[in-house]
C-alpha cells in the first residue's frame, strides 16, 4: 500500500510538472513561417525525469529526515540545540569511512606526511598540468581570498554584505590606474590597493551603522553600484566602460617572464597570500575583536550590554574584509592585465557571498572550499556548456536544501557542564553542533 | 591546530578538481579553430550567431575535403563577454592548441584575451569588437570597421545629407556603446557643433520616458544612438508612442532585422550606418544554408563571423601551413570573398573593402540611403 | 526648461515607480512572512510574460479574434505563474523554513539562475518583440507627455494595490497572513495552517508579478530571459525603501525611487541616475533605518 501510495504521489507530481512547464517546454512558436512547433517529446522526457527525479529527492529527504532524528535522539544528552545544524560534517563522515576520527588527523604522525604530500601536490600543480589549469586555479585563488575577507563581515560579524565587488574594485582600479598613469609597480600597489579598501570600507560603514540586517544588504547592494557607476561615468579619469588595459604583470627582480612562466608566477604569489589570509583570519577569529565580532553577531544588544563597543567592532569588520577583497583586486588585475567595471556587478558581489554561505558561514575551510567550487565548477561544466549554468544554479538550490549550514559548517567550540563536575566547575569543551544565531 | 587539518581537505578539493579534467586530450590530426564569444548570459545573441557562421563554413569546407588536407575541428568556448572569463577561455583555447581564433565578440573581453594570444603566437579575428584601442595587437584582425571610422561617417550623413544640427547623443555605458558616441561627439566637434545632449542611459531600464522628454526639450532634431538594438527599439518605440518624430540613429549594433522585428512600425523612418551590404551571391548562401540548418534567420554579427571565418581558411591555405608568422603575412597581404565581397586586411588588422554606408528602414526593410 | 517639462518628468516617474510597484509588492508580501528575499521573484515575473507571448502566438495563428486572445492569454500567464511560484516554494523554500536564513538566500539566487537558463534553453536567448495589446488612444487633449500605456500601468498597480491592502485587512486569509507575518509559532497556536497560509502568499506575490509582466512587457515591447534579474533588483530596492513587508510602504518606495530617477535623469544627467537613485536610498535608511513606512523593530533583549 505504502509503494502504491507513493507510486500514485509520483504520477501526479510528474503530471503537475508536465502541465507546468508545458507552453514553455513544449510550444515553439516559429515566427518566420508562423506556426507553431509541438515539441511533445520534450514532456514526455519532462514527465520521466519528473518521475525518477521525485523519489530521488524523497529518498534524499528521508535520508536527511532520519539523520536528522538520529541527532536529535543522540543530542538530548548532547549540546546541539539546532536539529538542521546538528548533522555530521562531510569531513567527519569521510574520516569516518577510513576508520579515523578528528583525533586521527590531529596526531603528528599522520598531519605532518599529508600536509606535506598535499603540499607537494601544491607545489608540483603549475608545472604538471597546462596554462589552463594553472590560470582558472589562480582566479579560484584570487576568490578564496575574497570569500575570506567576505567572511569576516558576513560570517563573524553576521552582517549581509551585498557590495563587496565594489572593494574588488577599489584594489583592482588603484592598481590599474596607477600603473596605467605612473607605471607603479604590483608590489607597491598591493598594500595601496589594500589600504585604498580599507578606507572605502571605513567610509561605507559609518552611515550603516545603525542598520541591521536587509536594510544593511541593501545599502551595501547601493554603495556597490555607487563605486561601479562612478567607475563607469568618470571616464576621464578610469577611462570609463573601455577600461584599463596593458597593465604590468607582477615583475621579479626586473626579469623578463615568458607568459606560461608569469602565470606559474602570479600562481605562487597567488598561493601565498591564500596562505598569508588563512592564517590572519584564522588568528582573528580567535582574538578578542573577532569574538567581539561573533558576540555582536549573535545579539548586538547583549554584545553591547557586554561591554562591546559595537560601532568601533563594524568599522573594524568593515575594515578588515575590505582589506582582502583590496589584495584580490589588485592580484586581479595583474592576472589579467585589463579591467573594466563590467567585472564588478551585483552579480560578482552575489557570487562571493554564495561561496561563503555555500561553503559554510565562518568556516575558514568551508569559505575555501566554496570559492573553489564556485569558481571551478563553472569551468569544469563547460563540457556541458550551455547547460552550465542551469547546472550550477541547480546545484546551489540542492546544496541548500540537503545542507543548509554549508558543505564544511563551522563547528563552534562549546563547552558544557557535565553534572558530575559540577562541584568541579570545570568547563570542558566537546564538540558540539554550530549554534546558528537564532 | 584543527584548522590545520581543515585545510588539508580544503587542498584535496582543490586537488581533484585540478586533475580530474588535466587527462582528457584528443590526438586525432585536425586543425583547430577556437570560437570565443558570449555564449550564455545576458549577451548571448550575439555570440551564438558566429558559433554558427563558424560551423557552417567549416562544415562545408570540410565536406569538400578540408584545408590543406586536414579536417577543421571548431573549438568552441564560453566567455559571457566578462574580461577575467575570457582570459581563461583564452588560456584554455592556448592549452588546446587552436592556431587562430574566431572572436572575442566584445571589446572588452578580447582586449582580455589579446595580450594571451600575443605571447602564445595565436591570431584572433573578431567578427564584432570594433573597439579602436584593439589595433594595439600585433595579430589582431577584425571583419568589422572600427568605431573611430564609423562615428566620422555618421555625423558627414546627419549634418550634410540630413542637414540637421542640433543632435542628442545617447549611448548605454557600454564600452561599445560609449566608445561610438564619443567619437560621435569628437567628430561633431571637429565640425564645431555641440551636441545639445549627451547621455548616457541605464540598459534594461523598463522605461525611458524621462531621457525622451529631456531630448525633446533640449530641441533635438536627431537622437545619435550608440548601443545595441533592444534599447534602441525601446527608446523609438517610447519615442514614437509619445507622438514625437525625431529622428534616430544607431551604428552597426542597430544594423540588422532584429530591431525591425522588435520596434515594429515604430522602427520606420530609422537610420544605421553599417557594414556596407551583405547581399552578395555568398551572403545568400550562408543565409540559406543558416535557414536549413537551425530554422531560423542568422542573428547579430554572423555575416561577420561568416567573413572571419573565410578568411582564415583562405589564410591558411595561402600560407601552406599554419605557422603564425605566414598566417599574419597572409592575412594582411590576400583578399578573399566574403558576404561583403572582396575584403582584406590592413597593417592595423581592419578590413579594408568593409565600408560603411547608411540605411534607413522603409516598409520595414533596411536600405542603403546613401 | 518650463512647467511642461516638469509635468512630463513627473508622469515619467510616476510610471516607472508603478512598474517597480507592480514587483515590488510581490516582493514584499513574500519577505512579511517567510523573512527571505525571494531572488526568483523577477524570473516568475519573466515566466509570466513568456507564457503570454507564447499564449498570443498560439491563439493568433488559430486566428482568434484579438480581444479574445488578450484575455485568454493573459489568463493562462497569471495561472501558470501562480504555478511556478507555488512549485518554487514547495522546492526551493519551504526545507529551508528552519535553516540559516542566508541559506534560504542562496537556494533563492540558484533557482533564479535556474529559472533564467531553463527559459533560455526551452525557448531562445534573443530578444522576442511583445505584442503590444494595450490600446493607445489618445485621452488627453493637446497634451502628449502621458502614454495611454502609462496611464494604465499606473491605473493597474492603484487597484492592485488597494485590492490587495483590502484583501490583507478584512478577509481571514489575509488575517492569517498578518498572524504568520508577527510570529509564526504564536500564528499555529491559535490555528493558524501557516503552510498554506505561506502557500497563498506565493501565489498572490506570483499574480501581482505575472500582472507586471503582462503589463510592463506590453509598454516596453520586448522581453528576453534575462528581463527578471534587473527588474527584481530594483523592485528589491523599492521595497527595502518603503519598509520591506509593508504593501503601501512598497508602492511608496517605488514611487520615490521612480520620481527620483525620473528628475535625476531630466535635470541633472541621465548618467547618474543609478546613483541618484542610491544616494537618496542611503539618504532615508541613514535617517529612517526601517524604511520609510517600516516600523522600527522592537528588538528582543
Amino acid at each position: 500500500m505504502e509503494v502504491l501510495k507513493e507510486l500514485r504521489k509520483s504520477l501526479l507530481l510528474a503530471l503537475w510538472f508536465v502541465v507546468l512547464t508545458f507552453p514553455i517546454m513544449v510550444i515553439r512558436v516559429n515566427t518566420i513561417t508562423d506556426t507553431i512547433e509541438w515539441r511533445w517529446e520534450r514532456a514526455i522526457l519532462m514527465a520521466v525525469g519528473s518521475f525518477v527525479g521525485s523519489f530521488l529527492w524523497k529518498f534524499l529527504l528521508a535520508r536527511q529526515e532520519a539523520r536528522k532524528s538520529r541527532q536529535t535522539a543522540k543530542g538530548s544528552s548532547e549540546a546541539s540545540d539546532d536539529g538542521a545544524s546538528a548533522q555530521k560534517s562531510l569531513t567527519e563522515r569521510l574520516l569516518a569511512r577510513l576508520g579515523w576520527t578528528r583525533d586521527t588527523l590531529r596526531e603528528k604522525k599522520v598531519a605532518i606526511p599529508a600536509l606535506a604530500i598535499l603540499g607537494a601536490i601544491v607545489i608540483v600543480f603549475p608545472f604538471v598540468t597546462s596554462i589552463y589549469q594553472s590560470n582558472i586555479m589562480i582566479s579560484a585563488l584570487i576568490y578564496v581570498i575574497l570569500a575570506l575577507g567576505l567572511n569576516v563581515v558576513l560570517g563573524l560579524g553576521n552582517m549581509l554584505h551585498l557590495g563587496f565587488a565594489a572593494f574588488y574594485a577599489i584594489g583592482a582600479y588603484t592598481y590599474g590606474l596607477l600603473n596605467h598613469y605612473f607605471g607603479v609597480g604590483f608590489w607597491i600597489a598591493l598594500p595601496l590597493g589594500a589600504a585604498a579598501s580599507a578606507i572605502a570600507g571605513i567610509l561605507l560603514a559609518i552611515p550603516v551603522l545603525r542598520l541591521r540586517g536587509d536594510y544593511l544588504a541593501i545599502v551595501t547592494l547601493a554603495f556597490g553600484e555607487i563605486i561601479r557607476l562612478l567607475l563607469v561615468n568618470l571616464s576621464g579619469i578610469t577611462m570609463g566602460p573601455s577600461g584599463v588595459k596593458s597593465i604590468s604583470r607582477p615583475g621579479l627582480f626586473g626579469l623578463d617572464l615568458s607568459y606560461t612562466q608569469a602565470i606559474t608566477y602570479t600562481y605562487f604569489i597567488c598561493l601565498a597570500l591564500v596562505i598569508f589570509t588563512v592564517f590572519i583570519v584564522h588568528r582573528l577569529e580567535n582574538s578578542r575583536i573577532g569574538r567581539q565580532l561573533v558576540a555582536m553577531g549573535e545579539d548586538d544588544i547583549a554584545a553591547r550590554a557586554m561591554g562591546v563597543n559595537t560601532s568601533r567592532a563594524k568599522l573594524t569588520a568593515f575594515a578588515l574584509g575590505a582589506v582582502w577583497a583590496g589584495i584580490a583586486g589588485v592580484l586581479f588585475a595583474a592576472k589579467t592585465t585589463f579591467i573594466n567595471p563590467d567585472s564588478f556587478k551585483v552579480w560578482d558581489s552575489v557570487l562571493i557571498l554564495c561561496m561563503v554561505v555555500l561553503g559554510g558561514m565562518a568556516s575558514i575551510p568551508g569559505v575555501i572550499a566554496g570559492a573553489l567550487i564556485l569558481i571551478l565548477l563553472p569551468e569544469y561544466l563547460r563540457v556541458f556548456s550551455d547547460y552550465r549554468l542551469l547546472i550550477f544554479g541547480a546545484v546551489l538550490v540542492i546544496m541548500m536544501v540537503f545542507r543548509p549550514g554549508g558543505m564544511i559548517p563551522k563547528r563552534r567550540k562549546a563547552y558544557k557542564l557535565r553534572p558530575e563536575e559540577l562541584q568541579g566547575s570545570a568547563a570542558v569543551p566537546v564538540g558540539g553542533g554550530e549554534g546558528d544565531a537564532p | 591546530m584543527r584548522f590545520r587539518n581543515m585545510l588539508m581537505i580544503a587542498l584535496a578539493l582543490f586537488l581533484v578538481g585540478g586533475f580530474a579534467f588535466a587527462a582528457a586530450e584528443g590526438e586525432a590530426e585536425t586543425i583547430k579553430i577556437g570560437v570565443a564569444g558570449p555564449h550564455s548570459g545576458d549577451l548571448a545573441p550575439y555570440g551564438l550567431p558566429t558559433i554558427n557562421a563558424a560551423e557552417l563554413v567549416a562544415e562545408k569546407v570540410n565536406a569538400a575535403g578540408g584545408v590543406l588536407g586536414l579536417q577543421i575541428e571548431l573549438i568552441i568556448e564560453d566567455d559571457t563577454c566578462v574580461p577575467e572569463v575570457a582570459a581563461n577561455t583564452a588560456a584554455k583555447l592556448v592549452s588546446d592548441g587552436v592556431v587562430a581564433v574566431i572572436g572575442h565578440v566584445c571589446s572588452g573581453a578580447t582586449n582580455a584575451a589579446m595580450p594571451i594570444y600575443v605571447e602564445s603566437d595565436i591570431l584572433a579575428i573578431s567578427p564584432s569588437a570594433t573597439n579602436p584601442s584593439l589595433r594595439d595587437f600585433p595579430n589582431f584582425f577584425r571583419t568589422i570597421g572600427a568605431d573611430d571610422a564609423q562615428g566620422p561617417a555618421q555625423v558627414d550623413y546627419v549634418v550634410d545629407e540630413l542637414g540637421m544640427t542640433k543632435i542628442a547623443i545617447l549611448h548605454d555605458k557600454g564600452d561599445y556603446g560609449k566608445g561610438l558616441a564619443d567619437f560621435a561627439l569628437a567628430a561633431l566637434a571637429k565640425r564645431g557643433i555641440e551636441p545639445v545632449l549627451f547621455d548616457g542611459i541605464t540598459v534594461g531600464a523598463v522605461d525611458y520616458s524621462a531621457i525622451i522628454n529631456r531630448v525633446a526639450a533640449e530641441g533635438a532634431e536627431i537622437v545619435l544612438w550608440g548601443g545595441y538594438h533592444p534599447e534602441a527599439s525601446k527608446l523609438v518605440d517610447q519615442m514614437r508612442s509619445r507622438g514625437l518624430d525625431i529622428a534616430f540613429m544607431g551604428a552597426d549594433g542597430i544594423y540588422g532585422d532584429a530591431i525591425i522585428d522588435l520596434a515594429g512600425d515604430a522602427a520606420e523612418g530609422v537610420y544605421a550606418s553599417g557594414p556596407s551590404i551583405a547581399a552578395g551571391p555568398i551572403a545568400e548562401e550562408y543565409r540559406a544554408l543558416h535557414v536549413a540548418k537551425y530554422g531560423a534567420e542568422p542573428g547579430q554579427f554572423f555575416m561577420q563571423g561568416v567573413s572571419a571565418m573565410l578568411a582564415l581558411v583562405n589564410a591558411i591555405e595561402t600560407a601552406g601551413s599554419t605557422d603564425y608568422d605566414a598566417l599574419i603575412s597572409a592575412l594582411r597581404s590576400e583578399t578573399v570573398d566574403t558576404p561583403y565581397g572582396s575584403i582584406g586586411f590592413d597593417a592595423m588588422g581592419d578590413a579594408t573593402g568593409v565600408g560603411f554606408s547608411v540605411f534607413q528602414v522603409q516598409n520595414q526593410t533596411y536600405v542603403p540611403v546613401q | 526648461m518650463d512647467f511642461e517639462f516638469f509635468v512630463n518628468l513627473l508622469f515619467s516617474g510616476l510610471t516607472r515607480g508603478s512598474i517597480y510597484a507592480l514587483l515590488a509588492l510581490g516582493y514584499t508580501m513574500v519577505y512579511g512572512i517567510v523573512k527571505l528575499i525571494n531572488f526568483a521573484h523577477g524570473e516568475v515575473y519573466m515566466i509570466g510574460a513568456f507564457t503570454t507571448l507564447i499564449m498570443v502566438s498560439v491563439l493568433t495563428i488559430l486566428n482568434l479574434p484579438i480581444l479574445a486572445i488578450a484575455v485568454i492569454a493573459a489568463l493562462v500567464a497569471i495561472v501558470w505563474s501562480a504555478g511556478y511560484g507555488y512549485t518554487l516554494d514547495k522546492i526551493a523554500y519551504k526545507p529551508l523554513r528552519e535553516a540559516p536564513r542566508l541559506s534560504a538566500l542562496i537556494s533563492a539566487i540558484g533557482m533564479s539562475l535556474f529559472l533564467q537558463n531553463y527559459v533560455r534553453l526551452a525557448q531562445t536567448s534573443d530578444f522576442l518583440p511583445f505584442p503590444r495589446f494595450l490600446p493607445t488612444v489618445r485621452f488627453l487633449d493637446n497634451y502628449d507627455g502621458l502614454s495611454s500605456s502609462q496611464f494604465i500601468i499606473f491605473t493597474t498597480t492603484t487597484v492592485v494595490m488597494v485590492i490587495l491592502t483590502i484583501f490583507i485587512k478584512f478577509t481571514r486569509v489575509g488575517k492569517s497572513m498578518r498572524a504568520a507575518a508577527q510570529d509564526r509559532m504564536m500564528a499555529t497556536l491559535t490555528g493558524v495552517n501557516v503552510n498554506k497560509t505561506i502557500s497563498v502568499t506565493f501565489l498572490i506575490g506570483s499574480v501581482t508579478a505575472a500582472i507586471g509582466g503582462i503589463l510592463i512587457s506590453a509598454h516596453v515591447g520586448q522581453i528576453n530571459f534575462y528581463i527578471g534579474f534587473l527588474a527584481g533588483i530594483k523592485a528589491f530596492v523599492a521595497a527595502v525603501l518603503g519598509g520591506i513587508g509593508s504593501i503601501p510602504g512598497a508602492v511608496l518606495g517605488s514611487f520615490v525611487l521612480g520620481l527620483t530617477e525620473s528628475f535625476g535623469a531630466g535635470y541633472i544627467s541621465s548618467d547618474y541616475e543609478d546613483v541618484f537613485a542610491f544616494i537618496i536610498l542611503v539618504l532615508i535608511l541613514i535617517f529612517r533605518p526601517s524604511g520609510i513606512l517600516g516600523k522600527p523593530a522592537a528588538q528582543k533583549v
